[in-house]
């Protein structure tokens, strides 16, 4: 139905300008820290120490941004930026992988000891990472694991919110296909992968969106397992950027490097908005 | 619900979920497992010998001033973000909701904060409060207010508070103006030709039926401020000044592996997944009605 035709809910006039204005009132105030990241990032230090600052960009964006990928303060923060990607990609598709084949056996298999699988995953859903950080460190230090991408990315896919997802997914297909491919002989793997798996494609695109996103933006465990400022995620990388005594911190490269840890989410989130959205409102439910 | 057509053979099924058992056996029950034993013991100094407390770790956190404040500050905390992040997001998701044209653009623009890690948000607004350099800090002072989050604990929350709740605002944004756009138009109509003006038939009608988005996302919230908030705590105040802004997943780490306190801080994990199991139960419980309303 076209809302066009409902003029005595929809607001005309100055009121239609009235929530207009509302809602850039709105936009600016949540985009506000953002554009003085973005303007800290363009100016020189000593723009910042005198404050107030200035409120519109300076001439250093080239500088500051050269200076932070290349140098850093640690460690060139292009290195960081590297290790978050692996880490956030090894994540998403680590976990989407190792749920489809654990979601597939718990819905087209009957085996032992299904219900009691189904069950201790269940139960993975309940403790974040967060909860139980002493004993899973000891675990990773134990596996040699410490500084090393496959430290950062195993314990956190140790979680069955996608296993899920897929299950929920996996048990609207349709029986008739299931029970085409067997009579045509075809074999539980080739279903898997001629019709499960392309039929899953917007599930898996919406939930590697989520998932890159919670992997991009983890902070606490790679503060713990990454003490080699070489294998630094950017996200924890950027706390360290800061000098432990009372010396100013040097704000343009620390903001500039903040502008470049947002950007990969955001270019994911902005970019695709109906999958985020999908994936959202998927793993919640 | 079942499927009725079932692929036969054992050896397939537990090589396909074999990946996600090891993952989950190495990775989290085992951890789960340890924080439950080492919640029993308390190491000697040199870290050598464990000695058996029963609940005695338990016991003492109890009897700990600092353990209970931090409790008091987590729930504290907690509500503020919760409030602090779906007030304006309701706000915000109502007046988009008023827009014909133009509110997917407003929506693209206010997703943006979600994506923002909870640790960069916290470099953000401490940059904008920092008491040598912050803008906002600066013009407080100009009015004569002496802004210093490093040493008053009221500020300091305050802080952490906005910073937490500020990309929250997105994700609570994006469920509300979902949940308006589902609001049968023709109930709101009816409304209008009774004469209800906007906010009656918002209280009176919209409010009621969002109710469902309202209580899960009231849920939600309250587990993202107990878990996912470390960022911004750590990045902003470290808890402080004198634990002020110590949450208790903060606690947890600051005990764990600043103060090296093992058995005080494996009980501590014990608590918090009885306090987690207990948030599960509430979401489990509320999906269930939300399916079936």
């Amino acid at each position: 139905m076209a809302r066009e035709t409902h003029g005595m809910v929809e607001k005309r006039g100055s009121g239609l300008w009235l929530t207009h204005v509302f809602m850039i009132l709105g936009v600016l105030v949540i985009f506000f820290p953002i554009w003085l990241a973005f303007v800290a990032s363009t100016v020189t230090q000593a723009d910042i120490i005198r404050p107030p600052m200035p409120v519109w960009p300076g001439d250093q964006l080239w500088n500051n941004y050269k200076n932070a990928l290349f140098s850093g303060i640690n460690v060139p923060v292009g290195t960081m930026l590297l290790n978050s990607l692996i880490m956030a990609i090894g994540i998403a598709v680590g976990k989407i992988i190792i749920s489809l084949l654990s979601a597939f056996a718990i819905v087209y298999f009957k085996f032992p000891g299904r219900n009691l699988f189904f069950w201790l995953i269940f139960l993975t859903l309940m403790l974040p990472v967060e909860v139980r950080i002493v004993p899973t460190y000891e675990v990773v230090a134990g596996f040699g694991m410490l500084n090393s991408y496959s430290g950062l990315i195993f314990p956190l896919i140790a979680s069955a919110t996608a296993t899920f997802l897929f299950r929920q997914f996996f048990l609207t297909i349709p029986d008739e296909l299931a029970e085409a491919a067997r009579v045509d002989g075809a074999r539980p793997m080739r279903f898997f992968w001629d019709i499960v798996v392309p039929m899953s494609r917007t599930n898996i695109a919406a939930l590697f969106v989520i998932l890159f996103i919670y992997g991009w933006n983890q902070y606490l465990w790679p503060l713990l397992i990454t003490t080699d400022p070489e294998m630094n995620t950017i996200v924890m990388g950027i706390k360290q950027m800061f000098p432990s005594g009372d010396d100013f911190a040097h704000w343009p490269t620390i903001m500039a490097t903040s502008i470049l840890a947002m950007i990969p989410p955001v270019i994911v989130v902005v970019g695709m908005q109906r999958l985020f959205i999908r994936g959202l409102v998927d793993s919640e439910k | 619900m079942e499927k009725r057509v079932k692929f036969k053979g054992w050896l397939l099924p537990a090589l396909l979920i074999a990946p996600q058992v090891v993952i989950s056996a190495v990775f989290f029950f085992y951890p789960a497992g340890q924080a439950i034993w080492q919640s029993l013991f308390i190491p000697d100094p040199f870290g050598l010998s464990m000695q058996y407390v029963g609940l005695g770790n338990f016991e003492f956190l109890l009897s700990d001033r600092f353990y209970r404040a931090s409790f008091v500050t987590t729930a504290v905390f907690s509500i503020l973000v919760t409030l602090c992040s779906m007030i304006p997001a309701l706000f915000l998701a109502v007046i988009a909701d008023r827009l014909i044209k133009g509110s997917g653009v407003y929506r693209t623009l206010l997703i943006w904060p979600y994506a923002v890690a909870p640790a960069v948000a916290g470099v953000l607004w401490l940059f904008m409060f920092n008491t040598r350099v912050g803008v906002v800090s600066w013009y407080l002072g100009q009015l004569g207010y002496d802004w210093n989050h490093v040493l008053n604990g009221g500020e300091a929350m305050g802080l952490v508070v906005v910073a937490s709740a500020w990309g929250r605002i997105s994700y609570n944004f994006l469920f509300f103006f979902a949940a308006l756009q589902a609001v049968p138009k023709s109930v709101i109509e009816a409304a209008a030709i009774d004469g209800a003006h906007f906010w009656r038939r918002f209280w009176t009608i919209v409010l009621p039926l969002l109710s469902p988005t309202t209580f899960f996302l009231l849920v939600v919230n309250i587990v993202y401020s107990f878990f996912e908030t470390f960022g911004v705590i750590h990045t902003i105040t470290a808890g402080g000044p004198q634990q002020t802004t110590t949450i208790l997943v903060y606690k947890v780490y600051s005990d764990g592996f600043v103060s090296q306190d093992l058995g005080s801080s494996s009980a501590q994990s014990v608590i918090l997944l009885v306090v987690v199991g207990l948030l599960t139960v509430l979401q489990f419980k509320f999906i269930e009605k939300r399916v079936h309303y």
